[in-house]
């Protein structure tokens, strides 16, 4: 029988204002087993600890119960606590009474009740704990980098920085992302392609930095410290190694009609391209799609015109297998589609655009060379109305429930842009709300309406009707004024919502990692570990996490730099002991376990036996990796003979814990 | 009945939430009837929240609205401002004597490009 102490916090009144905590540890000190009870107002703190040390030693305690809040927030805590006095730091179990229990009930009656039912089952638990060593795993010292955009980019200079190798896996053919196709950005009007450039060129430059353009994640296995990533190499049909990025290809290709996706269809490309000139890497890709010569097997005169003789029309998709200790998801955002916004006329005018258009449309690269002309009918236009929230804070179904967050101040740089190139043209923005905190940001919107006269009219546009005359009708409401606005538009802009990038969602499969509903990963800790997976070893950066601007992914990219940097420089992480294992007499044999095991841990060896009659017997039994299994579990579900057994969370201890449950009082 | 009754009356009777509401203006913004109206959506939705059942029940605006549902259509918060509207039409029509069409005035108002299914729709609109 071992000796237990139990030890109830009050956690202010988080607890003991809806439990009767003295109660619970009278209740509880009349449990089998358990020689000392008390409780505490702060069991965390430095007296509280104190408290649970001296109790060990002075009663003798072979097992320690807590009652308190998640062990997700303490349990390390009171784990280092009972080892400082002495004792298996798994001899410890903490009972939830905080977010299970008191926070949910209001009735203090019955939140005493249950709070004395919860610590009764821990307590039924650790009188079958036994005491765990913690294992020792190696760290590959190497990190990759899902995703080349801003987020990622920054994430893997600092942490080649920082003397660790780190791969970025792009599934573009160049590095740079959204911030690529951006003209300016706020609230500093910087060019975005001057201060984006630089930060490429260091990434190719860099020793330390491995770019896999072009590339995509086709698995990964492993757990933290020791991840096996499979990257498909998509097949771009030129020699990266040989391509000088010339571009002489790119402008004899004959195929001459391509949709160019880095100016969002709005003007065309070849079959061979390279995606803008400070691409990274610089180097030609073949688009199978269109390559006549892929297609058809005619043409070849891409491979003519090469003096490098890079073109290999023979090349294929090539997967590359790497390790490594950290893995960080950079996998951004775009712009929802809009085929449900029918009210605005997206589909019917060439000359509703979406914001990210507009930037191309701004843009010195892009199809007008930076001239703002109509689509339709490349005229200036001289009414431009700006509609914000087109898909955001949209709970009807058609949109993303969230605010976009970035729509405010790319309005307010495009519409403050427009007036000062073009002082002819009448601004107007519909907005629900203006959303501008951040350093210098609401100043930057107020620039806009005092300084620059661009009309911020509060309310929405219903409908957007193109005209035959080319003129865009828009009707909207102007809440403050109380009217209904008709306003005949030249172009009208729309700032789409911003949804996770589509990868995302098979990526967190892969990972194992946690999604919200609308697809964007989840924190481990939304305010105290904001760039951690809750998957160990998994981090998160940029736009991936949440709407994000420039300024604030920046922030968290370097923060999941930081957080790496702070795995890879361990030689050893200390593996989690409560892991699986098979008792041999009573395993069968029958691979399930195998089967099911996200972690490739287990494996079948053939073993010798004695059998009872002093014969002995080949036979065929599970046997667990300790280092590379996670404690999950599924094994010990997935046993049909009740071999498999996971330690510190036995199948004795959990059947200890119902039978705790439903014991009547 | 008082305007708080009312209020809550209204919201049984239309399976409205106006809390939903974000005050974009989009149902405003939409309303093909919106000149001939006094109150506009956007303001049934936030009067009906503040409880002036009474100022909406007395203003022509609840014969104005053609019940198209662009504004329901084109709600981003699902708030549905022309439930609100004919629950409080309703609210009016239900009162004794209160009926806004009756058979009398049908020939005054025939013309020959009316069809037959208007008047069945305005007497199901209009009357108790």
């Amino acid at each position: 029988m071992q000796r237990i102490g139990v030890f109830v916090c009050w956690c202010g009144s988080n607890i003991a204002a809806t439990v009767d905590v003295q109660a619970v540890s009278d209740a509880l000190a009349k449990e089998p087993g358990v020689v000392y009870s008390t409780n505490y107002q702060y069991m965390c703190s430095e007296a509280g600890q104190n408290m649970i040390k001296n109790a060990i030693k002075e009663y003798n305690l072979t097992g320690v119960v807590v009652c308190s809040c998640s062990p997700r927030m303490h349990e390390a805590t009171f784990r280092k606590t009972v080892a400082a006095a002495g004792l298996n730091p798994y001899m410890l179990e903490v009972a939830n009474i905080r977010e299970q229990c008191s926070w949910i009930h209001k009735d203090k009656e019955a939140g005493t009740e249950k709070a004395i039912v919860l610590g009764r089952t821990a307590i039924a638990k650790v009188q079958l704990n036994a005491p765990l060593q913690a294992g020792e795993s190696p760290v590959v010292k190497r990190a990759l980098v899902i995703g080349g955009g801003i987020a990622g980019i920054q994430t893997a200079l600092d942490i080649a920085e920082a003397g660790f190798d780190v791969d970025i896996v792009e599934k573009n053919p160049t590095i740079g992302g959204k911030m690529t196709q951006i003209d300016k950005t706020f609230p500093t009007l910087d060019c975005a392609a001057c201060i984006l450039t630089p930060k490429m060129v260091d990434c190719a430059q860099n020793e330390k930095i491995h770019i896999y353009s072009y590339s995509e994640v086709e698995s990964v296995k492993g757990f933290v410290g020791n991840f096996t990533v499979s990257i498909k190499k998509k097949a771009r049909y030129v020699d990266e190694n040989k391509c000088t990025g010339c571009g002489e290809c790119t402008t004899k290709c004959p195929m001459k009609n391509v949709p160019n996706e880095f100016n969002l269809g709005m003007d065309n490309r070849r079959a061979i391209y390279i995606p803008f000139a400070q691409a990274v890497p610089k180097v030609a890709t073949i688009d199978p799609n269109y390559c006549n010569m892929l297609k058809n097997g005619k043409c070849g005169l891409c491979a003519k015109v090469c003096g490098a003789g890079a073109i290999d029309y023979k090349q294929q998709d090539q997967i590359v297998e790497e390790k490594y200790g950290a893995i960080v998801v950079a996998t951004g955002y775009n712009p929802i589609k809009l085929d449900k916004f029918d009210e605005f006329g997206y589909s019917l005018s060439k000359d509703v655009i979406t914001s990210l258009e507009f930037e191309r449309l701004t843009n010195a690269a892009g199809p007008t060379s930076g001239t703002l002309l109509r689509p339709s009918d490349g005229k200036h236009p001289h009414t431009i109305v700006f509609v914000q929230c087109v898909g955001s804070r949209d709970t009807s179904g058609c949109g993303k429930p969230y605010c976009s967050k970035i729509c405010c101040m790319y309005t307010a740089k495009h519409a403050m842009l427009t007036r000062e190139k073009y002082p002819d043209t009448d601004v107007y923005v519909f907005y629900i709300d203006v959303r501008s905190p951040g350093k210098n940001y609401d100043e930057f919107y107020r620039r806009a309406v005092e300084q620059y006269g661009v009309h911020y009219i509060k309310g929405m546009v219903g409908k957007v009707a193109p005209r035959a005359d080319g003129k865009i009708m828009v009707q909207a409401s102007d809440l403050l004024a109380d009217e209904q606005l008709h306003i005949e538009a030249d172009l009208v802009v729309l700032a789409a919502a911003i949804e996770p990038d589509k990868s995302a969602r098979p990526l967190a499969t892969m990972l194992t990692a946690s999604m919200d509903t609308n697809d964007f990963f989840t924190e481990a800790h939304a305010k105290l570990r904001p760039v951690e997976s809750p998957t160990a070893g998994i981090f998160l950066s940029g736009a991936c996490q949440g709407p994000k601007d420039i300024p604030d992914t920046v922030s968290q990219a370097s923060a999941a730099a930081a957080k790496v940097i702070g795995l890879l420089v361990k030689d050893k992480l200390t593996t989690n002991p409560c892991v699986a294992q098979s008792n041999e007499m009573m395993c069968n044999g029958c691979s399930s376990c195998e089967r099911v095991c996200p972690y490739g841990a287990i494996t079948y060896v053939d073993k010798e036996f004695r059998m009872p009659d002093r014969t002995t017997r080949v036979r065929r039994v599970a046997s667990v990796n300790p280092a590379v299994c996670q404690g999950c579990g599924a094994c010990t579900v997935a046993c049909p003979s009740g071999a498999m057994d996971l330690k510190g969370f036995s199948n004795s201890q959990i059947m200890a814990e119902v039978d705790a449950i439903c014991q009547m009082k | 009945m008082n305007n708080e009754m009312m209020k809550e009356q209204v919201i049984r009777m239309s399976g409205v939430n106006p809390l939903k509401c974000m005050r974009c203006g989009k149902c405003s913004g939409t309303c093909p009837s919106y000149d001939e109206m006094e109150y506009h959506p956007h303001q049934f939705v936030y009067m009906v929240e503040k409880g002036e059942i009474d100022k909406l029940m007395a203003s022509p605006s609840i014969y104005k609205c053609l019940s198209c549902f662009a504004c329901v259509e084109r709600c981003p918060r699902d708030v549905e401002p022309a439930k609100l509207v004919e629950a409080i039409r309703l609210m009016v029509v239900r009162q004794q004597g209160q009926n806004h069409l009756k058979a009398n005035e049908i020939p005054a108002l025939l013309d020959n490009d009316l069809p037959q299914q208007a008047l069945v729709t305005a007497f199901r609109k209009y009357t108790k």
